[in-house]
C-alpha cells in the first residue's frame, strides 16, 4: 500500500507535464498582437462546415483545424481580412461566414427580421388607430 | 364597415401560421450537411500531389479528357467502407473513378485497397488535406463529377449509392450524351 504513493505521484507529475504540451498543439505564432487579434476575430467569424453552428475557433473538427492553420498562414503572409474570408467563401460558399454578404440569396436573412418588425409595428398602429376610432364613434353616439 | 374589417383580420394569424408551417416543413426534409458547392462550374484547383499507386506526381491535368468521378475517401472514414462496394460496382460498369486519399496514411490506404478491392483508376494522395481544402471538402466521403474540361459539375456529400447515382449523376451524364448516364 505504501508503495502505491510514489507511483501515484509519478503519474500525477507526468500528467502535469503533459497538459502544457497538449495545449501547445493549437498555438499559432504571429509577428505581433495585431495579427493575433485579427486571427481571433476571423476564426470567430468563420463557421465550421462540419460541425455547423460552431465557429472554427470553437470546433475540434479536423477541418476546423485545417481552416485555422490556413487562416494563420494567410495572416502571416500579410493577406487582408477580406482576402481570408473570400478564400473560404470561394470554397465553402456564403455559408462559411457568420457575416454573409448581402445578395439576393441572403437578403431574407438580413432583411427578414426588420421586415417582421415593420409588420408588427404596422399591425399595432392599425389596431391602435381602429380602437381609438371606435372610442370616438362611441363618444359621438352618446346623446 | 368596422365589422367587415374585423372579418378579414381574423384570418391574418391563420395565414401567417400556414406560411410559417410550410416554410419550416420544407426545411425539415433538407440535409443541413448538404452545402451548395461554391465550386460548381469551376475548374478543379491546380494541384501537384503524388499517386498512391505509382508514386508519380499528379496534377489537375489527370482530371481532364473524360467524364470521371473524384471520390474523396480515407481509411479512417466509416462511411467509405459502406460505399466501397458500390464504387466497385460503378467501376465495373465502366465509370472512371479517381480516388483522393484524404488525410490518411499511405500504408493503410494500400492495405485497404488490397483487402476490399480497388475501384479507382488513379489515387491522389492528399495527406495534409490541402487539396481537400482547395476543393471545399469538409469530410469524407465526398464525390465530385468532373467533365472532360476538368470542371466540377456536381458534388455529392456523403455515401455514394444507387439513389445518388440515379438522381444526381446519371441525369447529368445522360444530358451530356454520355452512355454512362444510361437510356432514359
Amino acid at each position: 500500500m505504501i508503495r502505491v504513493f510514489p507511483a501515484l505521484s509519478l503519474v500525477l507529475c507526468a500528467l502535469l507535464l503533459a497538459s502544457p504540451l497538449r495545449a501547445a498543439i493549437d498555438l499559432y505564432q504571429f509577428d505581433n498582437t495585431e495579427q493575433q487579434d485579427r486571427f481571433h476575430r476571423l476564426t470567430e467569424e468563420l463557421r465550421c462546415p462540419k460541425c455547423q453552428n460552431q465557429s472554427i475557433a470553437d470546433s475540434d473538427a479536423e477541418i476546423a483545424r485545417d481552416m485555422r492553420e490556413r487562416t494563420a498562414r494567410m495572416i502571416r503572409e500579410g493577406r487582408s481580412d477580406q482576402e481570408v474570408v473570400n478564400f473560404f467563401v470561394d470554397r465553402y460558399g456564403d455559408f462559411v461566414s457568420y457575416r454573409p454578404p448581402v445578395n439576393e440569396r441572403t437578403v431574407i436573412l438580413w432583411m427578414g427580421p426588420l421586415g417582421l418588425l415593420l409588420l408588427g409595428v404596422l399591425a399595432i398602429v392599425l389596431l391602435v388607430r381602429r380602437a381609438s376610432r371606435r372610442a370616438e364613434l362611441e363618444e359621438d353616439d352618446q346623446p | 364597415m368596422s365589422n367587415k374589417n374585423t372579418g378579414l383580420w381574423v384570418f391574418v394569424p391563420l395565414v401567417g401560421f400556414v406560411a410559417l408551417a410550410i416554410l419550416l416543413a420544407s426545411g425539415l426534409g433538407r440535409n443541413p450537411e448538404e452545402l451548395p458547392s461554391a465550386l460548381a462550374g469551376k475548374p478543379v484547383p491546380a494541384f501537384s500531389k503524388p499517386s498512391l499507386i505509382s508514386g508519380e506526381t499528379l496534377t489537375e491535368e489527370r482530371l481532364t479528357g473524360q467524364w470521371q468521378l473524384l471520390n474523396v475517401w480515407g481509411t479512417w472514414c466509416p462511411t467509405c467502407y459502406v460505399e466501397h462496394p458500390y464504387l466497385l460496382e460503378l467501376a465495373q460498369r465502366g465509370v472512371p473513378i479517381v480516388g483522393m486519399d484524404y488525410k490518411d496514411e499511405d500504408d493503410k490506404a494500400r492495405d485497404y485497397l488490397a483487402r476490399y478491392g480497388n475501384p479507382f483508376t488513379e489515387v491522389i494522395v492528399d495527406a495534409d488535406g490541402q487539396l481537400g481544402l482547395d476543393l471545399g471538402v469538409y469530410g469524407a466521403p465526398e464525390t465530385f463529377l468532373i467533365n472532360p474540361r476538368g470542371e466540377i459539375v456536381l458534388r455529392h456529400v456523403g455515401e455514394m449509392n444507387p439513389r445518388a447515382w440515379d438522381e444526381k449523376f446519371a441525369p447529368v451524364l445522360h444530358q451530356a450524351g454520355n452512355p454512362l448516364g444510361g437510356p432514359r
